[in-house]
């Protein structure tokens, strides 16, 4: 099995302050602390996971700059072969048709696969599209919100993850790119003999030339879409705030709980 | 002048709420397109569909053929991309569902359509289209233009609009599947029904839910201690689940289960909208998280911003001693 994971650095925003900064188009990033986005993490030990089972080669690329090689050597740690990560300015990375354009093209270089695993959504785009978009790109099946994955001969039965805790279960022909929903499986961490390994793994850096993608086709201005403006949105709460040191919180809950009926 | 196109969504016999979602803000966005709100449904034996969906369309265009009986995505685009280069609508909403983003962004790169995402809200300026959606943990939204010719592609969110009863009497229209063999290359094979565990909270009364910021398994104990002080059930957000702390039925939110208890108590919480789904119908809602701009918070009734780990145990406590 040849399988490429897409993998992505994204800020953790989940506790952060999140400002919007002098252009209105993007927030100031500078504080946040960065990290795998979530479901390509386990994208990234199913991959290893298949490549333990059927053998083959597990390539990790990503769109991203230089500070993501940390990340990206962490997946090689963890049993990656080599990685390819793509870094360009003309890249409009806000848009997920131009994202998956960079990433077909990258993968196409390399040759043929067996398996494309992305992540089913990004922790700070949220767009759920660029899996889709890229198998589509690449001419290959797919299928989105994957959260179980039996490789048989020549293809793939998988189930997707659907609402309610309903899962539907499809075989899919081979190569196809298959989005990863998180809880799939339990991430590894990376073996400490890995990390060393990791180190001497090839990692190349490309740039759109490279891939021979002409700037027209993934720039911004010559995106489809335009992102406007960015503003944080007034918080409508109707929540009444409990004041106070932690156990006077505590203790004024508790009343309201207790003596309000709630119980 | 240009139509707005809705795709109806449904599965295992039912029309799904997000289809009635889409409707509803439908009229308003096709009147400033100048155009009808067209209904397409693809199905098999779905005269009944069709029929109930003519009351919120000016027309509905529907195939009824045998090889629609289960959702397949690339059965979908193969008629979809047809029936848009045919119509050519202005705008095409499809659900932001797990059968929507299966979809849309594979039909946008064939037909080179521009498509905005986790649509939440549409707005107009200068008599252009204007969606609006998130970003960064949805702290952040962002107003988004077109450039490209239409039809314009949007993936709606889940619960963004109100439904209303539809009053209209469109005309219901019956197309031939421009798809004449099954696919080979994806097939469904089942669909697999939802575990049931030894609680179902979708019954609970009062719910202690637990996310993220309880950080480790071991810290667990915090939570049930005060699920035992309160006679609750305990459930959490998909993070809980994912890492193992909670068993999977026991998940709220869009792909865990829709909860509705006399109260419930997030803690450690961010209120992803996935989540807040889950939950929002529950009829008080405490949270306690230490940042003051968590989205959970715009669901609560009492919003206790601080720390958990000092919080919590605190409030067994009080709540262990009230209760003598
Ligand atoms: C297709 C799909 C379906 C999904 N379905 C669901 C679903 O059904 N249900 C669901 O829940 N999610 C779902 N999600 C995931 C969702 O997007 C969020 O990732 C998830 O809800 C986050 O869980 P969380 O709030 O526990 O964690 P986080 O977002 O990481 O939030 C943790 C919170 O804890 C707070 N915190 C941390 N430490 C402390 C402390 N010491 N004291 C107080 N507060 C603290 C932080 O401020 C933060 O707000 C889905 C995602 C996808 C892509
Ligand atoms: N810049 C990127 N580099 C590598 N992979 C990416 C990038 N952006 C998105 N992806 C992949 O596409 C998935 C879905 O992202 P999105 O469509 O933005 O929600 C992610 O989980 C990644 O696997």
């Amino acid at each position: 099995m040849k399988t490429f994971v897409c993998i992505k650095r994204v800020p953790d925003t989940s506790e952060a302050e999140v400002k919007v900064d002098a252009t209105g188009k993007e927030v100031d990033s500078s504080r946040f602390s960065f990290d795998i986005n979530d479901a390509d993490n386990y994208a990234v030990e199913e991959a290893i996971l298949i490549k333990e089972a059927k053998e083959g080669t597990v390539q990790v690329i990503c769109l991203g700059p230089k500070d993501a090689d940390v990340m990206i050597r962490m997946a090689l740690a963890k049993g990656g072969d080599s990685a390819i990560r793509v870094e360009d300015p003309r890249i409009f990375a806000k848009d997920p048709l131009q994202v998956a354009k960079v990433l077909a093209a990258t993968i196409k270089q390399e040759g043929d696969f067996d398996l494309v695993l992305t992540g089913c959504m990004s922790a700070d785009n949220w767009n759920m599209a660029v899996g889709v978009a890229l198998a589509e790109e690449l001419g290959v099946p797919h299928a989105a919100m994957v959260n179980k994955v039996e490789v048989l001969d020549g293809k793939v039965k998988v189930n997707r993850e659907l609402e309610g805790g309903l899962s539907e279960v499809l075989e899919v022909s081979l190569p196809a790119v298959l989005t990863i929903q998180t809880g799939i499986n339990e991430p590894r961490y990376a073996p400490i003999r890995g990390i060393r390994a990791a180190q001497k793994k090839e990692l190349k850096v490309l740039g759109l030339d490279d891939l021979g993608v002409a700037e027209d086709e993934v720039s911004e201005a010559n995106s489809l879409i335009e992102l406007m403006q960015m503003y944080v949105p007034e918080l409508e709460s109707k929540a009444e705030i409990i004041e106070g040191e932690p156990e006077e919180k505590a203790e004024i809950m508790a009343q309201k709980l207790v003596k309000g009926g709630l119980l | 002048m240009g139509d707005l196109f809705v795709l109806a969504e449904h599965r295992q016999g039912e029309l799904r709420e997000i289809t009635f979602e889409m409707l509803s803000k439908a009229p308003e966005v096709a009147k400033e397109l100048g155009g009808d709100v067209v209904t397409v449904l693809l199905g098999s034996g779905v005269d009944a569909f069709a029929e109930k969906l003519a009351a919120y369309s000016d027309k509905v265009l529907y195939v009824d053929d045998p090889l629609f009986a289960d959702y397949n995505s690339d059965k979908y685009q193969k008629v979809l991309a047809e029936l848009l280069k045919t119509h050519k609508p202005d705008v095409f909403m499809v659900g932001h569902t797990t059968q929507g983003v299966d979809m849309a962004p594979a039909l946008a790169v064939e037909l080179k359509l521009p498509m905005v995402t986790d649509v939440m809200d549409i707005h107009f300026s200068d008599g252009k289209l204007s969606p609006v959606r998130q970003y960064y943990s949805g702290k952040v939204n962002a107003d988004f233009g077109f450039k490209g010719d239409p039809p314009y592609l949007l993936t709606i969110r889940e619960a963004s609009f109100e439904i209303v009863e539809g009053s209209k009497q469109g005309a219901i229209e019956k197309v031939e599947s421009p798809l004449k063999e099954d696919l080979d290359y994806r097939r469904f094979i089942e669909y697999i029904e939802a575990e049931v565990g030894d609680v179902d909270i979708t019954q609970s009364e009062i719910l202690v839910a637990v996310g993220r910021g309880i950080r480790e398994d071991k810290n667990m104990t915090l939570i049930e201690d005060l699920a035992k002080a309160i006679g609750a059930d305990i459930c959490g957000s998909r993070a809980a689940t994912d890492a193992g702390w909670l068993p999977h039925d026991r998940q709220v939110g869009t792909s865990g289960r829709v909860v509705k208890p006399k109260l419930y108590i997030a803690i450690g919480i961010s209120g992803a909208f996935q989540h807040l789904a889950g939950m929002k119908g529950a009829k008080t809602i405490v949270a306690i998280n230490k940042d003051p701009d968590a989205p959970i918070f715009t669901e609560a009734d009492y919003a206790i911003i601080d720390d958990l780990f000092k919080v919590v145990p605190k409030l067994t406590e009080k709540i262990t001693e009230l209760k003598g």
